[in-house]
């Protein structure tokens, strides 16, 4: 097992614990940051570590702490995005559950870093047995002087509270997530203003995943420089995994950044390989938004190279033959897995969580939806496959918030890969009526 | 009836208000939402979301437009125990369209009926962040996972027998009662 940091104390018991979290060297990271350095140091440390947003965008966590206003007289606010919803993706739950005070310990630690006197957590509703575990770690802490007033006897104080939202997966874009909190309609906001300048309650806030902010512990234990000898290139670190799908031992995996993938899939140490002695077919490697790749592609590039998890070679090949790490998501299908079935649910679900402020996004994903359907059950037309890339082109790129392009981009890569598949379904519909027809053609009903 | 909290649940509802800077009580929205429909049997009436609404001190269709929104809320009557089945990609790689046609046969309803004795309401939704143990189900705040159709039997037996509603949150729970 290669070397974990955030995991590390996983399987200790009762590591839920103040008490025992605190043994394992927990929150000491906080008081290095509060007694030695100054809230600018610690920014600078987490710019040096080159971190990168762990929710799926992987900008670089310091250089979005640096846009925050500092200057302005207003409260400045850190939100912890734990509205972790992106199919495939169970990290953050794994995480808040088993080591909550990981997160509390990197709240304080960014909240100070950043000037936040109050800051929020906010955690998908369909979580709520996890909004517990937080609060009374939260509880835990301030009765150990690491939260409230005063903390450790410095003159910084800090409230940190756990917000529930109600079941919208758009609300893990971050001004969604600000509006939500803000009690209303979870539709993202035009930006800019960014919400570094104008976020919650129109202050400066920063809005960080949970991974990323944990991620803060342990670079200041480690320091920056360690931090950075982790990885390969501008993928520095560890990164957790959600691993599901197909394969022999489902869960939550930490990997160094730089791991082939294929020992990720194969080892026993991680994925444990395809289950019921099966082949590979395709990979989602990011969470359900970023385009699925044949087994073929994703163990190697178009180059002949060996694929990594990393940001850079997971990329590799632009849209034609990459994808992208995004969440970590990491879901993987079997020869029996139909890809037009698959990607009727992700479509399905990207419908459902339009928010329905752009045109392009409301309509089309419902459009696409449609027509998947019917080619899945079916009654499609050859004509129905150009169609939907016609409209998760129209979709891409055309709406306020990146959800229009997370709902395109699995569909135009199925087809891109996978277009004789689509055509199957046409051509033959009688041989699609089961829904598993893959399976009953290739190892019987 | 007369809608109103216990005083109990009334008094989270302070402490709750009082997370958010003074005059945005109406951040309190979502968090006090999920606790009407845990206090008045497991859904949002009209005159619930007014209550609401005063409690806030806000219009009633800015909490209507909040309702609406989210997939959690209930906007109609609902069995005692909402039984929610995921169905998007990687659950269905590993069989929950098999789970839904268990329940769905086992309880004589279809997806988004509620049993005639008003037990149990079946309803289809999308990534609970349980990929890793899928086949899943959510009842109230509980996730029952890595079904097969002999777990799923347990699960709902079990449920009937407790016989009691279902919800994500109540202030009897631990979930947002904090003592801050």
């Amino acid at each position: 097992m290669g070397k974990q940091i955030l995991l590390e104390h996983i399987n200790v018991p009762g590591i839920n614990t103040f008490d025992v979290y605190r043994k394992q060297g927990g929150y000491a990271a906080v008081e290095k940051a509060l007694r030695t350095m100054t809230p600018e140091q610690v920014t600078e440390e987490v710019k040096e570590s080159g971190l990168r947003g762990r929710g799926g965008a992987g900008f670089p966590a310091g250089l979005k702490w640096s846009f925050m206003d500092r200057k302005s007289d207003k409260p400045r606010y850190l939100v912890c995005n734990a509205d972790e919803s992106e199919p495939g993706t169970f990290k953050d739950r794994y995480l808040m559950e088993k080591i909550p005070h990981l997160l509390i310990e990197g709240m304080i630690a960014s909240s100070y870093a950043l000037g936040a006197k109050t800051s929020y957590i906010y955690i998908r509703g369909e979580y709520m047995y996890i909004v517990g575990i937080l609060e009374k770690a939260i509880e835990e802490a301030r009765a150990a002087g690491f939260l409230g007033k005063n903390i450790l006897g410095t003159d910084y104080s800090l409230e940190l509270y756990v917000h529930p939202g109600a079941g919208a997966y758009i609300c893990g874009e971050e001004t969604a997530l600000l509006e939500s909190l803000e009690g209303k309609r979870g539709n993202p906001r035009l930006k800019p203003p960014f919400p570094a300048i104008a976020g919650l309650y129109a202050c400066p806030t920063v809005v960080n995943n949970v991974e990323t902010i944990a991620s803060v512990v342990s670079i200041l234990n480690m320091t920056a420089d360690k931090y950075n000898d982790m990885g390969i290139g501008k993928s520095t670190g560890t990164k957790l995994i959600s691993a599901s799908g197909h394969i022999n031992k489902p869960g939550v995996y930490e990997i160094e950044l730089g791991l082939p993938v294929e020992e990720f899939i194969y080892s026993d140490e991680y994925c444990g390989g395809i289950w019921k002695g099966r082949k590979l077919k395709a990979v989602v490697a990011g969470g359900s938004s970023v385009p699925i790749l044949p087994a073929s592609l994703i163990l190697k590039t178009a180059k002949g190279e060996p694929r990594l998890m990393t940001y850079e070679s997971l990329a590799d090949g632009g849209f034609v033959s990459g994808t992208m790490l995004g969440s970590g998501g990491f879901i993987v299908m079997d020869e029996t897995a139909c890809i037009v079935r698959n990607l009727w649910t992700f479509t399905r679900f990207y419908h459902h969580e339009s928010c329905g402020q752009c045109s392009p996004c409301r309509e089309g994903t419902g459009w696409m939806e449609k027509v998947l359907h019917r080619i899945e059950h079916g009654h499609g037309h050859m004509e129905d496959i150009d169609l939907l890339v016609d409209v998760a082109k129209k979709i891409e790129g055309n709406t306020i918030c990146p959800l229009g392009d997370a709902a395109a981009w699995p569909v135009a890569s199925a087809i891109r890969h996978f277009r004789d598949e689509f055509e199957y379904h046409v051509k033959y519909p009688e041989k699609v009526k089961n829904p598993r027809h893959w399976e009953e053609a290739l190892v019987g009903a | 009836m007369e809608i109103k909290f216990s005083d109990k649940t009334m008094e989270l509802v302070q402490r709750i208000i009082k997370r958010y800077p003074e005059g945005k009580q109406k951040s309190a929205l979502l968090p006090l939402l999920h606790l009407a429909q845990a206090e008045f049997d497991g859904w949002l009436s009209t005159d619930v979301m007014d209550y609401v609404a005063s409690l806030l001190n806000i219009k009633p269709i800015e909490v209507y437009e909040v309702a609406t929104f989210y997939s959690m809320y209930n906007l109609n009557p609902v069995g005692k125990c909402l039984i929610e089945v995921c169905q998007t990609g990687p659950c269905w790689l590993r069989g929950s369209d098999e789970i839904v046609e268990h329940i769905e046969k086992k309880l004589g309803i279809k997806n988004g009926e509620t049993t005639p004795d008003g037990m149990f309401t079946l309803k289809t939704v999308e990534c609970l962040g349980s990929c890793g143990t899928a086949p899943m189900l959510q009842c109230g705040a509980t996730y029952y996972e890595d079904l097969t159709p002999e777990k799923v039997d347990k699960v709902l037996d079990d449920l009937r027998e407790e016989g009691k509603r279902s919800a994500y949150v109540s202030s009897e729970q631990s979930a947002m009662n904090s003592q801050q």
